[in-house]
């Protein structure tokens, strides 16, 4: 059983209130920070434990907050990215839902750190009954003096709002979220400048992913040093996956970052093997924006050694025989997945989410996904697979935020991996989970796919 | 200062200057174009990205290249850094493809538009895009709205440079239209069918590049070549009064703003010059406008022809000694004129 830093007491009862919360050892690592430590000492332990942001993109957490800048006069805010909208990615929602003293905790002590006095959860529409539970728990938090003014008598006062977003996929991007915070068409901003220097109504601003901040918690609590001792390489820590598709036990796991892909897809301990004993066909490893992976390649790099659940080892080999761990969005798929109707349904998905501010993402998103219900429905032909390849390599790299990437990821990998199908289903005109069937059927010798 | 070097051009230009202002104060070929970017209106750019260049050397500092194209209109130059445009296939290949994408759900329906011959995108279509489309579906549609007496609005043609809202926000009070929606259903619109009424609201035709705001007190009299500009005044209690008036023999069709090469406004003008005065007794005539967009709107003006020569001159220059530019007969293969 791998070390839970977040998810230890999850499963006590009562654990949501502050008084099951405290008894756990909950606000230690806000006394400590507050009575025993300096704000830089905290953004120092941060920096030691090699924490890595939760949200996707897996920046050093410690240089986001080093390069805050600190001008006079200026207030500074911290910013909580709770808009999980990412598909096949809910593991905030769970954190928050079941032990949400843990993130006001941690937003208090990143606060404290980064000199800030107000912080904000940016929560999105979808999870209104998340943000009451949040805000519940804020309030037991203010009742019993650890948000407000002078908080445990240190001097220090620290405010925490939540805000709930429309349900917009494009608010979980940061300058999006503060755009939206601010109470703006929620339009992703052209960078630079940078939140850490113009965020926030203009000040200096930390945007960090739910998990990031609860994170601080074990952090200020075991030093960084220890908390860096967890882990492989440069991925410290723990992380939280959710897990869903075709596996026996889909939900969210906490594992020590390196645990091997296999283990986890297999191990009891964490997905309990493949439904009905079937064949692993693919896997998105962190949430749909990123390459999807055939079995092989997720399970050993392309030099043959295993793959590992850690940033490093998932982005081996780069985008060619690689992926990401992203926000740790598992989703786990048989053989008996289409991988071109999960594809059109990706990129249905991202169409319906491009905010319109940029061309390439406005434009192109619609189109690929046109292009894919025409093959989906037998009326494509091998130069639409071409045209598709043509189109995700114009979006991608060409936007002003990571949405356009995140649309044309999924296409190029799916085409780089599982070209065969799509010319399948050019040629049959019907999905390739029917074809199967049909020459099951049939006692014919399947095709080659891919 | 900064030194910036764009296709092998050095240029010192002040801190805060962007790479594209850096670019058009070298002039000529390598100004990357662009669709949204709008000098006088603040925070205008970065949306169209047509302007993407690459940037192959950060700073002098940090000399790194970026990893992306940059849009050229938001990035501001920093000492050392070296560009690339048309010197870059990678970045000609991108635009080509931002081309593409804004000319999918355009109607194309250039012989029934009022800005025909003075169209930003019928320009850049025919510089970086290519001759025919890869798009076989039903273009997009959006429902006829009316925002007022004065300025039509054509939804389909909009390619979303946000330029027009600018304008309301930074030229007027109280801006009543915006963008509704979102994603390639985003339009701008008024809400609740509002109509635009203030002073300078006809600034926005101006500004917008394609035919999607255009001049309804103009709407099918003219194309716009058959027009002659004049550059007139009038003592207005409003703006300026320095204006450009459209003339078809002796009729003033249209009175617009006084435009730069880059197709930017040079003064605001308000509405009652633009739309109430159209007989030539309201204006003070200055003389005949010098038009020198490469384009349509400036064929009659002989201005090509100058363009032209200036460019065979700098060619002279550039090649080393000894070599002639041939321009006799021979030098032309007709199998490399595809009608662009």
């Amino acid at each position: 059983m791998g070390k839970k830093l977040l998810l230890e007491h999850i499963d006590v009862p009562g654990i949501n209130t502050l008084s099951v919360y405290r008894s756990k050892g909950g606000y230690t690592a806000l006394d400590k920070a507050l009575k025993t430590m300096t704000p830089d000492a905290v953004v120092e332990e941060v920096k030691t434990s090699g924490l890595r942001g939760r949200g996707g993109a897996g920046f050093p957490t410690g240089m986001k907050w080093s390069f805050l800048a600190k001008p006079e006069g200026v207030p500074r805010y911290v910013v909580c990215n709770a808009d999980e909208s990412e598909p096949g990615t809910f593991k905030d929602r769970y954190l928050m839902e079941k032990i949400p003293h843990l993130l006001i905790e941690g937003m208090i002590v990143s606060g404290f750190a980064l000199g800030a006095k107000s912080s904000y959860i940016y929560i999105r529409g979808e999870y209104f009954y998340v943000a009451r539970i949040l805000e519940q728990a804020i309030a037991e938090a203010y009742e019993a003096g650890l948000l407000g003014k002078n908080i445990l008598n240190s001097g220090f006062d620290h405010d925490c709002y939540v805000q709930v977003g429309a349900g917009a996929y494009i608010c979980g991007e940061e300058t999006a979220l503060l755009e939206s915070l601010e109470g703006k068409r929620g339009n992703p901003r052209i960078k630079p400048p940078f939140p850490a220097v113009a965020g926030l109504y203009g000040c200096p601003t930390v945007v960090n992913n739910v998990e990031t901040i609860a994170a601080v918690v074990p952090i200020v609590n075991m030093g960084g040093a220890a908390y860096a001792g967890i882990g492989v390489g440069k991925s410290t820590g723990t992380k939280l996956i959710s897990a869903s598709g075709h596996i026996n036990k889909p939900g969210v796991y906490e594992i020590e970052l390196g645990v091997p892909v296999e283990e986890f897809i297999y191990s009891d301990e964490y997905c309990g093997g493949i439904k009905g004993d079937r064949k692993l066909k693919a896997v998105v490893a962190g949430g749909s924006s990123v390459p999807i992976l055939p079995a092989d390649l997720i399970l050993k790099t392309a030099n043959g050694e295993p793959r590992l659940m850690s940033y490093e080892s998932l982005a081996d080999g780069g985008f060619a025989s690689g992926t990401m761990l992203g926000s740790g969005g598992f989703i786990v798929m048989d053989e008996s997945t289409s991988i071109v109707k999960n594809l059109y349904t990706f990129t249905r998905f991202y169409h319906h989410e491009s905010c319109g501010q940029c061309s390439p993402c406005r434009e192109g998103t619609g189109w690929m996904e046109k292009i894919l219900h025409k093959i989906l429905h037998g009326h494509g032909s091998i130069s639409d697979v071409d045209l598709l390849w043509d189109i995700q390599s114009k979006i991608e790299g060409k936007t002003i935020c990571p949405l356009g990437d995140a649309a044309a990821w999924p296409v190029a990998s799916a085409i780089r991996h599982f070209r065969g199908e799509f010319e399948e289903f050019v040629r049959n005109g019907h999905s390739i989970k029917d074809v199967r069937h049909y020459y099951r059927l049939n006692g014919l010798p399947e095709p080659a796919y891919s | 200062m900064a030194k910036v070097t764009i296709d092998d051009v050095t240029i010192e230009v002040p801190d805060g200057t962007t790479i594209l202002q850096a670019a058009r104060m070298i002039g000529g070929d390598l100004v990357p174009p662009a669709m949204c970017y709008y000098s006088k209106l603040k925070t205008s750019g970065g949306y169209c990205r047509t302007c993407i260049v690459k940037v192959e050397q950060g700073s002098a500092k940090d000399p790194r290249p970026m990893p992306k194209p940059v849009a050229s209109c938001r990035t501001t130059v920093m000492d050392g850094m070296v560009v690339r445009n048309i010197t870059s296939p990678e970045v000609l290949e991108a635009r080509s493809g931002v081309v593409e994408f804004l000319l999918i759900n355009h109607p194309l329906d250039c012989p029934v538009c009022d800005q025909a011959g003075e169209c930003h995108l019928q320009d850049l279509a025919y510089e970086h895009g290519k001759e025919e489309t890869r798009y076989e579906f039903e273009r997009r549609e959006f429902e006829q709205i009316d925002i007022g007496d004065k300025v039509q609005l054509h939804m389909n043609r909009c390619i979303l440079c946000y330029r027009c809202v600018k304008v309301a926000d930074q030229l007027t009070d109280g801006r009543v239209h915006g963008v509704l929606n979102r994603g390639d259903v985003a339009e701008i619109s008024t809400y609740i069918q509002n109509s635009i009424e203030n002073d300078f609201s006809g600034n926005v035709i101006d500004v917008c590049p394609v035919g999607a705001l255009t001049d309804k007190t103009f709407r099918f009299k003219s194309r716009v070549w058959y027009t002659k500009p004049v550059d007139a005044h009038r003592d207005c209690p409003h703006c300026t009064g320095k204006v450009r008036l459209w003339y078809k023999g002796d009729d003033v069709l249209r009175v617009t703003a006084r435009k730069d090469k880059y197709g930017e406004v040079e003064e605001w003008i308000c509405n009652e010059c633009r739309f109430d005065k159209k007989t030539t007794s309201d204006w003070v005539i200055e003389g005949p406008s010098k038009v020198d967009r490469h384009s349509v709107i400036s064929a009659n003006h002989y201005e090509n022809l100058r363009v032209l020569k200036a460019t065979i001159d700098r060619q002279k220059k550039a090649l080393p000694h000894g070599e002639k530019v041939n321009l006799g007969q021979g030098a032309l293969d007709p199998n490399n004129i595809h009608g662009k």
